[in-house]
């Protein structure tokens, strides 16, 4: 019997996580309405990528609750565990593309592992996700032999090939320079409207986040300090929110504030 | 003193215990699983034609040396006209299948072991995973099959390659006539010392790639070093491991196999 369809496709409560002695996620909640773009914005080790991989189950969370389009994803439930599997996809910082296989197979490899499509569908499809990438004309190049932002939409087709209904996006940004990381959000906000899934995005580039979410969540201290629109972000008077959102005029402000050779108030003697 | 002895028989036995749930679970995960022909072929090249010349050049010593030392010997004794009994039958029961399943370990397993400590590494383990795919299907499964049926087959060579470099010194280097060497071998080997040799290489093939892959696999487990250094020390541990089972699982095999 299936269950009936709920607002939210992801609904986390409490999550926590520690390694050893020291706590990274302290109950952190999230929810992820259908069809929308949530993005998880963080400083650096504040366990934004720990957090999106309790979500996959690549780590199992010490405590909280997942549901995943109402049902609960934990260890006792393995048809729960599979069904999100088949789908969801997971978008990681590193690629983690097989680099001993082609692009073609690469995209073709969750098809051929979890599906019984017969082999001629399985090839059509993969090519229909490059073709939609615009790699096509790469399908037998290795991955190494392809740029960032290439391996980056080769990572995608991968992602997208099965069809998701939910893809996860670790910092998909990551050690990208401007340009390539204008152009990687473009293509999350122009494939999410094309495939009509529905993405949790892990990323510290607030403008870039504020203009392809319709969520923002800020994970802060292990425990998500605020959910909300964008409009929402923009006004909030939280201070974790206004320090991480005017990060960069208060740069701009420090680094004028240099130029004229003022002493910064960190720097007078005590 | 107690406390250290209680911890690591603990930690062995777990270890053993992961081990054998690992193995298991990766033969059971290829029942059913897509292409695992392809992959296994793939394997096959990997861990069988890639490594046949270093088995051909390592059988053809092995044959050549105890084809001289056994001449000598023998000749004091007056009965140098055994000789092919001499090293076909070192070469079957024991030399060929230990010697080949080390030069296989060196070769075939370390590069298992490496491979999947960067696969895990670079998360494309974790990928599989989040895919819904099993990796013990995916990576594991073809490798172990195929070690089931490579190292019988590089032994087979071994044997061979070994027994003819035994002639080569015996009678190309030595004054043993030709004929009386193939006629000792032949009278000498028989299907109980093929089959010993059979089993054994089936055995260690089993057991050394699945002490590989279960090393590189849990690479991202090793608490004393990370990234290029848990590979290393994965590969490392994976090679000396697989050759320590090669010799132990050798002399049960052998105990075994006399007694009865």
């Amino acid at each position: 019997m299936t269950a009936p369809a709920t607002e939210f496709l992801l609904d986390v409560r409490g999550v926590a996580k520690r390694f050893g002695e020291h706590p990274v996620l302290t109950g952190a909640d999230l929810l992820v309405p259908r069809g929308s773009v949530v993005a998880v914005l963080g400083k650096s080790g504040t366990g934004k990528s720990v957090f999106l991989k309790c979500l996959a189950g690549i780590v199992t969370p010490d405590a909280g609750e997942i549901r995943f389009d109402g049902r609960v994803l934990d260890a006792g439930n393995a048809s729960a565990r599979a069904e999100f599997r088949r789908r969801c996809s997971y978008l990681f910082q590193s690629n983690a593309l097989f680099d001993s296989l082609t692009a073609l197979e690469n995209v073709a490899l969750p098809l051929e592992s979890t599906t019984q499509v017969p082999n001629a569908e399985i090839r059509e499809r993969s090519l229909e996700a490059l073709r939609q990438l615009e790699l096509d004309r790469h399908r037998d190049v290795h991955p190494a032999q392809l740029s960032g932002g290439m391996q980056k939409r080769l990572a995608l087709a991968r992602a997208i090939v099965t069809r998701p209904e939910l893809v996860l996006f670790d910092e998909p940004t990551a050690g990208l320079d401007p340009l390539r990381r204008n152009s990687v959000f473009e293509m999350v906000a122009k494939y999410q409207r094309q495939f009509g899934f529905t993405a949790v995005l892990v990323t510290h580039d607030v403008p870039e986040a504020l203009a392809v979410s319709d969520r923002i969540a800020l994970l802060d201290a292990g425990r998500m300090r605020f959910q909300g629109t964008p409009a929402e972000f923009s006004r909030s008077d939280d201070p974790a929110v206004r320090s991480f959102r005017d990060s960069a005029a208060a740069l701009r402000d420090t680094i004028a504030a240099l130029r004229r050779g003022e002493t910064l108030p960190s720097e007078e003697p005590s | 003193m107690i406390e250290t002895l209680g911890r690591t028989a603990l930690a062995v036995v777990g270890e053993l215990g992961d081990f054998t749930l690992f193995a298991g679970r990766s033969l059971a995960s290829a029942v059913g699983s897509r292409k695992l022909g392809r992959r296994i072929m793939r394997a096959l090249y990997e861990q069988g034609v890639r490594c046949l010349p270093v088995i051909l050049i390592v059988g053809v010593f092995t044959g050549l040396v105890l084809g001289l030392q056994g001449y000598y010997v023998l000749s004091r004794y007056g009965s140098t006209s055994v000789l092919g009994e001499l090293v076909s039958l070192t070469l079957v029961r024991e030399l060929a299948p230990v010697l080949a399943a080390l030069m296989l370990v060196g070769q075939a397993g370390s590069a298992l072991a490496a491979e999947l400590g960067i696969q895990r590494n670079s998360e494309q383990i974790d990928a599989l995973e989040t895919m819904g795919a099993s990796p013990h299907a995916y990576l594991i499964a073809p490798r172990i099959i195929a070690a089931a049926v490579s190292f019988p087959v590089q032994t087979a060579f071994f044997s061979l390659i070994g027994i003819w470099g035994g002639y080569l010194s015996g009678s190309l280097l030595l004054p043993l006539q030709g004929g009386i060497y193939w006629a000792s071998v032949h009278a000498a080997v028989g299907w109980p010392d093929l089959r010993e040799c059979l089993l054994k290489a089936v055995v260690f093939g089993l057991l050394t790639i699945a002490i590989c892959a279960h090393n590189g696999y849990n690479t991202h487990r090793r608490s004393r070093a990370t990234g290029a250094r848990a590979v290393s020390a994965s590969t490392t541990r994976a090679v000396v491991v697989s050759c320590i089972a090669v010799l132990a699982a050798d002399y049960l095999i052998t105990s075994l196999l006399v007694r009865s």
